[in-house]
């Protein structure tokens, strides 16, 4: 078997941590096949960040090019398919990020080697490729098999793996390979980053946060909530859906997509889990989530659960906690 | 060009002209948007049927993918800002009809249902190639699909499509701007941030949750819909062989479903709504967090 490669993310400069999860878990897997982990890293003037890969990695394939200074997919898989050409991995891992579904499915069809997307774990049994991959909202857990092929592509769920520097490092050798675009990628053209104009709320300030999710159904059911948060001196955030929907803005939102929270007290209210929200508030000190499917992932990231519907529990928490002021007072 | 188009628009509403469907009069974009009819999980709980490969649907509701239907929602604002014509697609059995039913209320104007038995098992290589066996003999300026699906989540769909159709893409679309064979899209990256990227049309975009608020559809909608033809293909009618379908077909196989194993449950209060709200107080209480 050959390698294993890597292809290393980063944005604005910064080298994203989906890098050193991959590389992780890919020192892990090429350790078990006796093979070599290469981490690949395209960009403009990167050379020198390449450093901060080699302590992961054997070896570090650099390919400098300005046409790479921002993220293109086409520019991309034009890159990583002449390396995978040229190299031949066993695996290829990329992160299932917003840059990774962009580039991996079209990469995988484009070189007719199969793709497993969004694995959160992946076993070789002798040459056979095992995933472990979600489904239905992170429900459900599927084992999936895939095609036999001479080379394997697969993209990687953030935080699936948690990242450890080799001890020692490994200080792989860095090779500068040369760009293979020979002219300007037009069909597709990075234009600007922009950033939501900044909200009323800071979420990521609050010792206390409310969480609200599709659970609470109708806006028209958002002062529920909006009481309770009062009462308890909580900030109100929310979920991915309830911003879609348009109910509350998108500055408290929490999330991959939004804010990452650390407040002492998380209340989960008709949250269900969704691994992208989860990775925005799972390290809460505190976390009590209401939800009425007893099954809902959130309850293995709470540390206390209510199985019942929020519309009774909410306002019976919310009198109860009134109460309670109205006899300190 | 719009001049021209006006003109000839008014003869043919005077009977004086039929008009010449002819590249160069066009203006107007033909959109084509790929629907999935999926079962609602969010709020249900969910139990693994007895094969151990799928999840027991018996009393789950179906409906249009989510991220479909802000797919479809966007296709039909365009068709009703720019004119043009909007047609839905998708792999599926009978029961797909009800999702294509809702296309054709909320505006568009064809429907497709590419149905065999042999395209069970599917996953969503063999899903884009059994698409693309039809889409790339149909007349297209835009292809929309959702980035994602709410059953497999595979996200994979709409780029390989693209690449079949030797067409430019962009995933995680949350704007769309249109201007002169190019569009410009923003697309979202992690922590609230986006990218605006420029591309070339003709263009598949997969369409990000939010993009856009989906309509509700009138009960007048609904009964014309309902008069509205759904084109049924199968396996043949496509041109794929077996070996490109199903199992055969695709990239992965499904060997096991279970639901995860928890790491580190909760420990739940029980009782009435009062009796669990007082429990929860008094655990706050103890952490000086009330």
């Amino acid at each position: 078997m050959a390698g294993i490669f890597v292809l290393a993310e980063h944005r604005q400069g910064q080298i994203r941590d989906i890098t050193y999860e991959m590389l992780t878990k890919g020192n892990e897997i090429a350790e078990k096949l006796n093979v070599e982990l290469t981490a690949v890293m395209f960009g403009k003037d990167v050379k020198e960040k390449g450093k901060a890969l080699s302590e992961y990695a054997k070896k570090v394939l650099v390919v400098e090019d300005a046409k790479l200074e921002n993220f293109n997919s086409e520019a991309y898989q034009k890159v990583l398919s002449s390396l995978i050409r040229e190299q031949k991995p066993t695996l290829t891992m990329v992160g299932h990020t917003s840059y990774g579904v962009e580039l991996a499915p079209r990469l995988a069809a484009s070189l007719n080697f199969p793709l497993a997307t969004d694995c959160i774990d992946l076993t070789f049994e002798g040459e056979n490729l095992t995933v472990t991959r979600q489904m239905y909202g992170g429900k459900v857990n599927a084992k999936a098999t895939i095609k036999k092929a001479e080379s394997y592509i697969v993209t990687v769920r953030q935080a699936a793996f948690t990242a450890k520097k080799p001890q020692p490092p490994l200080n792989g050798e860095i090779i500068e390979k040369p760009s293979p675009l020979t002219e300007e990628i037009t069909a597709k053209r990075f234009v600007e980053y922009v950033l939501p104009p900044p909200g009323g709320v800071d979420i990521t300030a609050a010792e206390k946060l409310v969480g609200v999710g599709r659970g609470i159904k109708d806006q028209a059911n958002m002062p529920i909530i909006e009481e309770f948060a009062n009462s308890l001196g909580a900030v109100l955030a929310c979920s991915r859906p309830v911003v879609d929907k348009g109910w509350l803005s998108s500055d408290r939102q929490v999330g991959s997509s939004g804010k990452t929270v650390k407040p002492k007290l998380y209340i989960a209210v008709g949250i269900s889990g969704a691994f992208q929200h989860v990775l925005g508030m799972k390290n809460s000190d505190l976390i009590i989530a209401i939800n009425k499917d007893p099954n809902a992932p959130i309850f293995n990231f709470s540390d206390y659960g209510v199985v019942d519907d929020l519309f009774k529990v909410i306002p019976a928490l919310k009198n109860k906690i009134n109460e309670l002021k109205g006899q300190k007072a | 060009m719009f001049k021209i188009w006006e003109d000839k628009q008014k003869l043919y509403e005077n009977g004086l002209f039929i008009p010449l469907f002819n590249l160069e009069m066009r203006n107007t974009l033909d959109i084509i948007v790929c629907v999935k009819h999926v079962p609602e999980t969010a709020e249900a709980e969910l139990k693994i049927d007895a094969s151990g490969k799928t999840i027991e649907k018996a009393g789950l509701v179906f409906d249009i993918n989510e991220w479909d239907d802000y797919a479809l929602e966007e296709a039909v604002r365009i068709k009703e800002k720019l004119g043009g014509t909007v047609t839905a697609i998708t792999v599926g059995a009978e029961h797909s009809d009800s999702t294509l039913r809702k296309c054709l209320a909320r505006g568009a104007d064809k429907a497709i249902r590419l149905t065999d038995p042999k395209f069970e098992g599917s996953d969503g290589y063999a899903i884009a190639k059994i698409l693309h066996s039809v889409i790339k003999n149909l007349h297209y300026d835009l292809i929309l699909t959702g980035f994602q699906a709410g059953d497999d989540s595979y996200s994979m769909v709409g780029p390989i499509l693209a690449e079949m159709l030797r067409i430019p893409h962009a995933t995680l679309v949350k704007k769309i701007e249109l201007g002169v064979g190019t569009a410009r899209v923003n697309r979202e990256l992690e922590g609230g941030l986006e990218e605006v990227v420029e591309i070339k049309l003709p263009a598949l975009f997969a369409v990000q949750t939010g993009i856009n608020e989906p309509r509700y559809v009138s009960i007048m909608g609904i009964r014309k819909a309902m008069q509205k033809e759904i084109k049924v293909m199968n396996l043949a009618e496509t041109g794929l062989s077996e070996a490109d379908v199903g199992e055969a077909g695709s990239w992965l196989k499904i060997e096991k479903l279970y639901i995860p194993p928890v790491e580190k449950q909760a420990e739940f209060l029980k009782g009435s709504p009062d009796e669990v709200a007082a429990k929860i107080v008094e655990i706050l209480k103890s952490r000086g967090l009330i």
